[in-house]
């Protein structure tokens, strides 16, 4: 085996399989591995009691099981400073805010890397499902071999020059695997329920939960006519092509959320899942981020996802002059594209980058009332 | 790797002479020390010599001593127990903002029973200040607890002259001397405390043992029910080897306490010198003339404390910072805090070494190169 134990690898940990599994990967793969739990959020009720302690215990059992070193770092205020007021502001705009994808941006592969790095570290790991490979002496970056976890989507946002610095272990595998992989080795998480939802809301009510930092504004559901439905309880409890929850009865087809408008603060509502407010054939994207070296500066065709384990939709993007907005449209009309999710681009296996929805557009105007 | 080990304040290993005086004892003493037949009694016997030995360490009777499960429950016994006992003279209670957690807690919680709680600042230097003492004293408080020698920065306290103040007054003065114990020698004559706190893993001795001494003339209120050991002051079966342990490290102390002051003495000057020859940037924080000679609490301008303990423990350097929370990462010192303000870097660049008897000059000056490494690094990347 090559001799890997001058070359250290910080491994996020967070104490559920995934990372568990990387951790283990890395060690038996012989490097100098060190696992550091992220705190990124305080939850502490008034009992002295935080979901962060029983994964940082996991933690600790995972990595005492495969003897390396292991620390929790805390950054509860850039969390705080950088995703969660991001979070909070987009909702306010009416939008429908990805927080994984700044997570990712601005803790995991910055502020966490920036850690790393202190720690004299050769490369960063965390337990994505993606994959960092060098094609034709350039590091890209692409899907993880298990297209039901694939995790690019979540990725798109983060600098292209720190590929090489990065190890997506679990890219190779599938989600099957990586649970035998940690049964096989009695790993402490090996059957430790996989985390869902949002990481700083975990198992709790949304609605409650937004409700503690957003005052909510009730105000009117409408379908585009100006007929009044009912109430809402707050736009930001709602989300494009949304159907649960709206109360509204009677006959025909379900109701859907195909719209908002935050300054009158009505929902639009619409009958039918496939209704034709919900179909847009353009949209706008910003903040652009470039996975690869020759960014696209001409029209070209691609493979495009419009939320997180979407099919990929055939596109053309346009480039705009400054590079970092582009419009993007469709071979087909697409429903439901919400502003604020991420767009991001395929070529093949390789993830080439991505941006965020701004705007929504069918036959060149503008969908306004989508926030 | 060789790791060097600088968090003595944190705890000790076992001494030698407590490693054989345990193993010697681990297959005797087993009867219950309550028990009235011949195995009883040849338990008591070891429990009645250690506790003779304890008090005469302190120069206090025998009766003045009770054994704990460590500072923690004798500070929680010290607090709980004497205001409770005293209730009805006052209502209130003054003790310090830099005070271990074991003591702060307590007070955070008589405050919740209603209990009027001082918190006495603390000024750059460390330390309490006397003035703020007496003009926060009041005929109703019934209760004071200030440490010995705080546990982060190694600032003595002026435990004697508060003692001193409360001479002629009703309030009942504990003091916490978990760190001071181990490096002068405590004697209740001359510090005239009513209650104080020891702790035996500080002194190279067992985990899970500590004393309260008691002033025989003051009340304390149980806190913990059921037998009758330690004269009903705390319940449970005596944890009899744990505290043949602790009997063994005060001895062992006592031999050797003239000796390790010097040998901390030399290793902190040295370290303190040699970190002010190199090209580290820092500083000493709290006043130097008042600090105790095992404890040195640097300030590292331009790093983060995580970044340091982290890369200080992968170069086998184990030190340590404030208090880790349930999730491991580390809360800023509130002693650092209630010594500087919120806003000071220091908070969040400060490390405490802490020094025992098997340190040595090579560990100092290998702990002052990888330090010059470690914070240009961080210096560089802030």
């Amino acid at each position: 085996m090559t001799d890997r134990s001058n070359i250290r690898v910080v491994v996020g940990m967070s104490g559920g399989v995934d990372s568990s599994v990387t951790a283990l990967l890395l060690k038996e793969q012989g490097y100098d591995v060190v696992g550091i739990f992220m705190k990124n959020w305080d939850d502490t009720d008034e009992f002295g009691v935080c979901t962060a302690t029983e994964d940082y215990e996991d933690v600790a059992r995972v990595a005492n099981q495969l003897n390396i070193p292991y620390y929790s770092v805390n950054f509860e205020k850039q969390y705080w400073d950088k995703v969660f007021q991001y979070f909070l502001d987009e909702y306010k705009a009416g939008r429908t805010p990805n927080p994984d994808v700044m997570c990712n941006k601005e803790i995991k592969f910055k502020a966490f890397l920036d850690h790393a790095v202190s720690l004299g570290a050769d490369y960063l790991a965390t337990g994505h499902y993606a994959q960092v490979d060098e094609q034709n002496g350039e590091v890209k970056m692409l899907r993880g071999v298990d297209r039901n976890k694939d995790q690019t989507y979540f990725l798109n946002q983060i600098p292209k020059d720190i590929l090489p610095k990065i190890l997506f272990p679990l890219g190779e595998l599938d989600k099957k695997e990586v649970r035998e992989l940690a049964k096989k080795h009695e790993l402490a998480t090996a059957t430790k329920k996989d985390s869902t939802g949002i990481c700083f809301i975990g198992e709790r009510n949304f609605k409650e939960f937004l409700s503690e930092y957003l005052p909510a504004q009730p105000g009117n559901m409408e379908t585009l006519n100006g007929e009044v439905k009912g109430k809402h309880d707050g736009l930001m409890y709602y989300t494009i092509g949304q159907r649960q929850g709206l109360g509204i009865g009677g006959a025909g087809d379900p109701w859907f959320v195909v719209g908002k408008n935050v300054k009158d603060n009505i929902l639009y509502v619409e009958q039918g899942f496939h209704h034709d407010a919900l179909y847009s054939d353009s949209l706008q994207a910003v903040d652009l981020n470039w996975l690869i070296t020759d960014v696209p500066t001409e029209p070209f065709s691609c493979t495009a996802k419009f939320r997180y384990r979407q099919e990929d939709h055939a596109v053309t993007v346009y480039p705009a002059n400054n590079l970092k907005e582009a419009s993007v449209v469709f071979d087909e009309a697409e429903r439901a594209i919400t502003p604020g999710q991420a767009v991001v681009f395929y070529d093949g296996d390789i993830c080439l980058g991505g941006g965020t929805i701004e705007e929504v557009f069918k036959e060149n105007k503008p969908l306004a009332y989508l926030g | 790797m060789d790791y060097i080990y600088l968090d003595h304040a944190a705890t000790t290993p076992l001494h030698q002479s407590v490693q054989s005086e345990m193993k010697e004892m681990i297959s005797k003493a087993f009867g219950n020390p309550s028990s009235i037949h011949h195995f009883g009694r040849e338990t008591r016997k070891v429990l009645d010599r250690a506790r003779e030995n304890v008090a005469t360490s302190i120069n206090a009777k025998f009766n003045e001593i009770i054994f704990t499960s460590g500072g923690t429950e004798a500070n929680n016994l010290a607090i709980f127990g004497a205001v409770e006992a005293n209730k009805d003279k006052g209502n209130h209670v003054i003790t310090s903002e830099i005070e271990h957690h074991a003591v702060l807690h307590p007070f955070e919680e008589l405050e919740r029973k209603g209990y009027e709680v001082t918190y006495l600042p603390v000024d750059t230097s460390g330390t309490i200040s006397m003035a703020d003492f007496q003009k926060e004293l009041r005929d109703d408080t019934i209760f004071v607890s200030v440490m010995t020698v705080n546990n982060e920065t190694g600032i003595r306290q002026p435990v004697e002259k508060i003692a001193d103040q409360l001479k002629d007054h009703q309030a009942i003065f504990h003091t916490d001397a978990v760190q001071a114990y181990g490096v002068e020698s405590i004697d209740v004559n001359e510090l005239p405390v009513d209650l104080l706190t020891v702790s035996s893993h500080k002194i190279y001795g067992p985990k899970g043992i500590g004393f309260l001494y008691k002033n025989h003339s003051i009340h304390v209120k149980q806190q913990l029910f059921g037998g009758e050991q330690e004269r009903k002051w705390r319940s449970g079966t005596e944890n009899v080897l744990a505290i043949v342990g602790f009997d063994q490290a005060i001895r062992s102390l006592k031999e050797e306490l003239n000796s390790r002051k010097k040998h901390y003495e030399k290793l902190s000057n040295e370290f303190i010198k040699q970190l002010q020859a190199s090209d580290v940037i820092c500083s000493i924080n709290g006043e130097t003339s008042l600090r105790s000679p095992h404890i040195v609490n640097v300030s590292f301008e331009q790093t983060d404390v995580e970044q340091l303990l982290m890369n200080l423990d992968l170069e086998g350097i184990a030190v340590s910072s404030g208090s880790a929370c349930t999730a491991g990462s580390i809360n800023p010192s509130h002693v650092l805090t209630a010594m500087y303000g919120e806003e000071d870097a220091r908070l969040r660049n400060s490390v405490r070494f802490s020094f025992g008897k098997d340190n040595n000059l090579d560990d100092i000056k290998r702990v002052v190169n990888t330090l010059e490494k470690i914070t240009s690094r961080l210096r560089r990347l802030a």
